[in-house]
């Protein structure tokens, strides 16, 4: 069995409801967690994301200037950030399955509907930590695998096509971003 | 905090796609459990307790929230900035009023916002139906606590549903498309999948 030591992890909420900024920040303390910075808005929580290098990234998807998503899609641009890796749960009210599958489809690791509750806040976070899952790149999406079961018997289209690429040699993230900027 | 220097990601190779393996930064923060470690989930929950002295004022606030922003409708009739202010006062609620004690208020809040948000045309939203919801959402938090308070409020807020859905099935009889998301259950599980692995 393992437990999560929040006190080393640092957060950022972003919610431009202030009540439930409030609630997220008391429930990490509760867990634990020492760092826990908030902005109200998706360029504040850019900007904050930038700033504070968090570990894990909460943010509401219904926010004013750009929302959660397109918040969501600007972390999710591979060289164009210092971690484009970084978990992001999706915290919201909308749960329809349009709303969850564009979540999924934008980058989101996680999606957890409101109304929040601490357990399922710690299984978010635990999944995080304990579950990180690769991260897949094509010409359409940047993000983490959105397969989260092997399902042995899937009868459904294979999407993805297998087998080696003929390029041999590929150039790692950091000096895609070298030569994307000279 | 200390932090580690950036470890470079495994990357692999496919002919439509890459999967790309990032070192977990945050695998440090995964310690094995003690038998006596207080449970942080009952810890957490205990620091929300003490929180939710405040939750009438706030459910309080967002309902005046939520009147001025029927008010403004009623006043001005729907525009963009009319239509978003009010749908975004009745979403709030939607995801906190269970939080602070009220679900039913949070049912009701929901059914306001599937009128808002999947009637096509703002214009035919019916302000009457809208006032019904503002008024059963006000009229569950002033009889909270009350006998049959419960009873009637589970009434009233299927009835608000169920008007809401056959409007929105005769507003939306051309968007059959549409109409499957629009009645459809949320699909967002209440629990993440158990981890069990590092």
């Amino acid at each position: 069995m393992i437990r999560i030591d929040f006190h080393r992890l640092r957060f950022l909420v972003i919610d431009d409801n202030a009540h439930m900024r409030r609630i997220v920040r008391t429930l990490l303390h509760g867990f634990g967690a020492r760092e826990v910075y908030e902005t109200e808005d998706g360029a504040a929580g850019l900007e904050a994301f930038t700033h504070y290098s968090p570990d894990i990234l909460i943010t509401d998807w219904a926010m004013p200037i750009f929302d959660g998503l397109e918040l969501t899609q600007m972390i999710r641009q591979p060289g164009a950030n210092s971690n484009p890796y970084v978990p992001i749960i999706m915290l919201t009210g909308h749960s329809e399955k349009k709303r969850v599958t564009a979540a999924r489809d934008t980058g989101v690791t996680e999606f957890l509907a409101k109304p929040i509750s601490a357990k399922a806040l710690y299984q978010r976070v635990l999944n995080i930590v304990a579950n990180p899952r690769p991260f897949i790149k094509t010409r359409t999406y940047f993000g983490p695998d959105r397969r989260r079961i092997n399902a042995q018997n899937y009868a459904g289209p294979e999407r993805r096509k297998g087998g080696n690429a003929d390029v041999i040699r590929q150039p790692s993230l950091l000096e895609k971003a070298r030569t994307s900027t000279k | 905090m200390a932090r580690t220097k950036t470890e470079q990601p495994l990357l692999k190779t496919f002919a439509d796609h890459e999967v790309i393996v990032p070192a977990n930064p945050l695998r440090h923060a995964a310690v094995a459990a003690r038998p006596d470690d207080e449970d942080p989930v009952a810890r957490a929950e205990g620091a929300l307790a003490l929180l939710s002295s405040e939750f009438s004022m706030w459910m309080d606030l967002e309902c005046k929230r939520l009147d001025a922003a029927r008010l403004a409708v009623r006043a001005r009739g729907f525009s963009a900035s009319t239509h978003e202010t009010l749908f975004h006062a009745a979403h709030d609620i939607k995801g906190e009023a269970a939080t602070f004690g009220y679900p039913m208020v949070a049912i009701a809040a929901e059914s306001l916002c599937r009128l808002i948000e999947h009637t096509p045309d703002m214009r035919r939203i019916p302000t009457p139906l809208v006032d019904q919801h503002v008024d059963a959402m006000r009229a569950i938090i002033r009889e909270n606590g009350r006998p049959e308070a419960a009873t009637v409020a589970v009434r009233l807020t299927r009835e608000l549903r169920e008007v809401t859905d056959a409007f929105l099935r005769v507003e939306n009889r051309d968007r059959m498309h549409e109409m499957d998301g629009i009645l459809s259950p949320p699909l967002a599980p209440d629990v993440a999948p158990e981890a069990t692995r590092i």
